[in-house]
């Protein structure tokens, strides 16, 4: 009972914000903020008790068993990733209570917000190819209408050029999973993995894995298909950059190739090669392009796609060590990056500008924003006691001890050059001389709580290293993506292989 | 009924033509919607006919005559009232029966109109919601007008 | 066979245009043509030879063309809708601001 909650609340304060909070805007916020809070502590309910459950709780909806249904399915790694996502949306909700009043249209925001945390648990959660392709879809529909909320000339420049990449990428998804509809005549992921399992791997699945890395790629902003995000994320408001790029990028991608290819095909090693290639040239571009950015946001977003990188590197080694440290980096980069866009919002909500050359010298003015800011750099250039520099080490050397040297020093000098970057963000905003730029407002109670709140959680994430929490909370995420194809075993029960076949 | 702006819209023709179209255009969408269960259509593809049967009338009449009769509010409303009640419709199937979305009416005779437990109820949900949606975002984007901005 | 690499090759169909065409409006009706090619492929998969359409009636009893890849091309049109009023509502909103719908000229944002 406890599953479908997470697809039917968002839904319902969606449509409810929109019924009621047209004349009355203040509303809005109030449905929002309630809705996040709910399924916020019944997220963590859910990881909480999910050991209770032998590791697996799986739902259906309507009342059929699978594979006639769609099945909601409750394990570790989805556990993990809906407090992620949900603890994020809460907090930029928060954040964007405030935020909001520099822009008109605050009922629009909120329904669309909603409607996007919907989509990505939906994600998370489902069971089934063709949901996933449904929830993946609705989400996205929302972060294209939020990427234009400003409706300047950029904005909607910027909107129509990530919905016109997001469209073609569907499509080619939609056609893989037609495919593979057409080969096991099934559309449940466990039973398609049961199906490939008993068949062995015919010459067709190479066309899905190319459609697939092409597909969830683009939404990974992986370095062939990155193109969107430097435009996406400046024109984006503050809160909807933090959501897109710490929960929207790793759900709908990183999330997604995970699941499909260790869960259902079972991690074929020339897919993980690629992924290993694509993972290293996102740390490289990403990392050197960030360098000469004048734009706060933009150079955040070329940060993003080397972090991600980091990320998809770690996943793709394939050994316990490697997926930790990418399970490990998903979680803190969503919470450090997350922190720096939120103090990009600050920013621009003071000074009404986000170029680095004519801040300066705001740290007397804004004591509360510089002080986060320093905290989110030193976290995000690995930086002990921050949570950064645990997971960069342990992805450096899991990419050393499986073999891969060469990825390994370029972890490593990358992130050297990430540091360098974040420095000039300091020195250009926040230190140094008074740039042209003034204070107009200051920044209000709202956003300040929600930058401290994320600032703490820097600092206090760390503690899951401390081994005795890390091997019962951890060890468990790690064996569920590390085990393969024994996703296929734990569904199998359920599975009824009536007269249909 | 009377016509404040009779120069806007398309000629008298056409204007005559569509005073016997329409009607038989929302008729038709209702007849769909109701029997999604038994023949092809459903909510979705009735709900788009008779949102055509509404941009068929502002085709014919221009955008401020159906301004006059039409209460964009009161759609706005109805399509969230709509969704809403589909929610809620799953819901009652949760704490009825354990799983969202369950059907928790009886199944009925087989090719009868009231059969098949909810699945009528929920057509006539979607139809409400994608007629009055499609609708009000084809009256948006024609209210656009070129000096903004 | 064949068939399948005619839905294929409408897809790149639909592709080119993405990549070649200056209009704006040339550019959502290629996304259009690519939606299309899709729900044709889907559709085309779950044909059986000497089959009729699946809907029950009183006394037949013969056999059906597959129903599931019916629900899914249903869904993925509304889905198509969704994506498509909203490329539009965009690019009214682009010639508001630009006065022009050549993406030659939209470009502003650099790098």
């Amino acid at each position: 009972m406890i599953l479908s909650q997470f697809i039917f609340v968002p839904l319902l304060a969606a449509f409810l914000i929109v019924l009621f909070a047209r004349k009355k805007e203040n509303i809005a916020a109030v449905i929002a903020l309630a809705a996040c809070a709910w399924i916020l502590i019944v997220s963590f309910i859910a990881f909480f008790k999910l050991p209770a459950h032998g590791g697996m709780i799986l739902n259906n909806t309507s009342g059929w068993s699978i594979p006639y249904t769609i099945s909601l399915i409750l394990d570790h790694l989805s556990a993990f990733m809906l407090i992620v996502v949900n603890l994020i949306a809460f907090l930029s909700a928060f954040y964007a209570t405030q935020y909001i009043n520099h822009f008109s249209g605050k009922w629009n925001f909120f329904a669309l917000f909603m409607l996007m945390l919907t989509g990505m648990n939906g994600v998370i959660l489902t069971g089934d190819f063709f949901n996933l392709y449904v929830f993946m879809e609705i989400s996205l529909i929302s972060a294209y209408a939020l990427v234009a909320f400003g409706t300047e000339s950029e904005e909607l420049e910027a909107a129509f050029k990530y919905a016109l990449m997001g469209a073609i990428t569907s499509t080619m998804i939609l056609f893989g999973i037609g495919i593979l509809y057409s080969y096991t005549s099934t559309l449940t992921m466990a039973d398609v993995g049961l199906q490939l399992r008993n068949a062995g791997t015919p010459k067709l699945l190479f066309l899905v894995y190319g459609l697939f890395i092409a597909g969830f790629g683009l939404k990974t902003a992986l370095v062939p298909f990155h193109a969107w995000l430097p435009d996406a994320h400046p024109s984006a408001p503050a809160p909807i950059s933090a959501m897109l790029s710490g929960v929207l990028i790793k759900t709908l991608g990183v999330y997604a190739i995970v699941r499909i290819f260790y869960n259902v095909f079972g991690a074929p090693t020339v897919v993980l090669q690629i992924l290993m290639l694509l993972g290293t040239l996102s740390i490289v571009i990403g990392g050197f392009l960030s360098v000469v950015q004048w734009d706060f946001k933009r150079l955040l977003g070329f940060s993003s796609i080397s972090q991600i990188g980091y990320v998809v590197v770690g996943f793709a080694l394939g050994t316990p060590l490697g997926i930790l440290g990418g399970i490990l980096h998903l979680f803190y980069h969503s919470i450090f990056k997350s922190l720096l866009f939120l103090d990009s919002g600050a920013v621009e909500y003071a000074t009404d500008t986000r170029d680095l050359r004519q801040l300066g010298g705001l740290s007397k003015e804004m004591k509360v924003t510089s002080t986060t800011t320093m905290i989110g750099t030193l976290s995000i250039s690995g930086i002990p006691p921050f949570n950064g520099f645990f997971s960069k080490l342990i992805i450096i050397i899991a990419c050393i001890s499986a073999g891969q040297i060469v990825v390994g020093i370029i972890a490593a000098l990358v992130s050297i050059v990430t540091l360098a970057y974040f420095l000039k963000v300091q020195k250009h905003a926040f230190f140094g001389k008074k740039g042209s730029a003034k204070v107009l407002e200051k920044v209000p109670f709202a956003m300040k709580t929600a930058m401290i709140i994320l600032a703490a959680l820097c600092l206090i994430s760390s503690a899951i290293m401390i081994p005795s929490i890390r091997k019962q909370y951890l060890n468990p995420i790690v064996d569920t993506v590390m085990g393969k194809t024994s996703y296929i075993d734990k569904v199998e029960p359920y599975l009824d292989n009536g007269s249909v076949k | 009924m009377q016509n404040n702006f009779p120069n806007e819209g398309m000629s008298v023709i056409v204007k005559t033509i569509t005073r016997f179209t329409v009607w038989l255009i929302f008729l038709y969408g209702l007849y769909i919607v109701l029997h999604g269960h038994l023949s092809p259509g459903g909510g979705f593809a009735g709900g788009v006919i008779i949102a055509l049967s509404y941009v068929h009338l502002t085709l014919a009449y221009g955008k401020n005559f159906v301004l006059e009769r039409v209460d964009k509010f009161a759609m706005s409303s109805l399509e969230s009232i709509a969704a809403i009640l589909f929610v809620l419709t799953g819901i009652v199937g949760l704490y009825v029966i354990g799983n969202f979305l369950a059907n928790f009416m009886g199944i009925g005779k087989l090719y009868t109109l009231i059969s098949a437990g909810y699945i009528p109820m929920l057509n006539i949900f979607i139809c409400v919601k994608v007629g009055m949606g499609l609708y009000l975002v084809f009256f948006y984007l024609a209210s656009f007008k070129p000096q903004e901005g | 066979m064949i068939l399948y690499l005619m839905c294929f090759f409408l897809f790149l169909v639909g592709v080119y245009g993405t990549i070649t065409k200056r209009d704006l409006i040339k550019i959502i009706l290629a996304i259009g043509i690519m939606g299309y090619s899709v729900n044709l492929f889907l559709v085309l998969l779950a044909y059986r030879s000497g089959a009729l359409a699946p809907i029950l009636k009183k006394g037949f009893n013969v056999s059906m063309v597959d129903p599931i890849p019916q629900a899914l091309v249903l869904t993925s049109i509304v889905i198509e809708l969704g994506v498509t009023a909203l490329m539009a509502a965009l690019a009214i909103r682009i010639y508001q601001k630009y006065d022009t719908f050549d993406i030659t000229k939209i470009r502003r944002l650099q790098g």
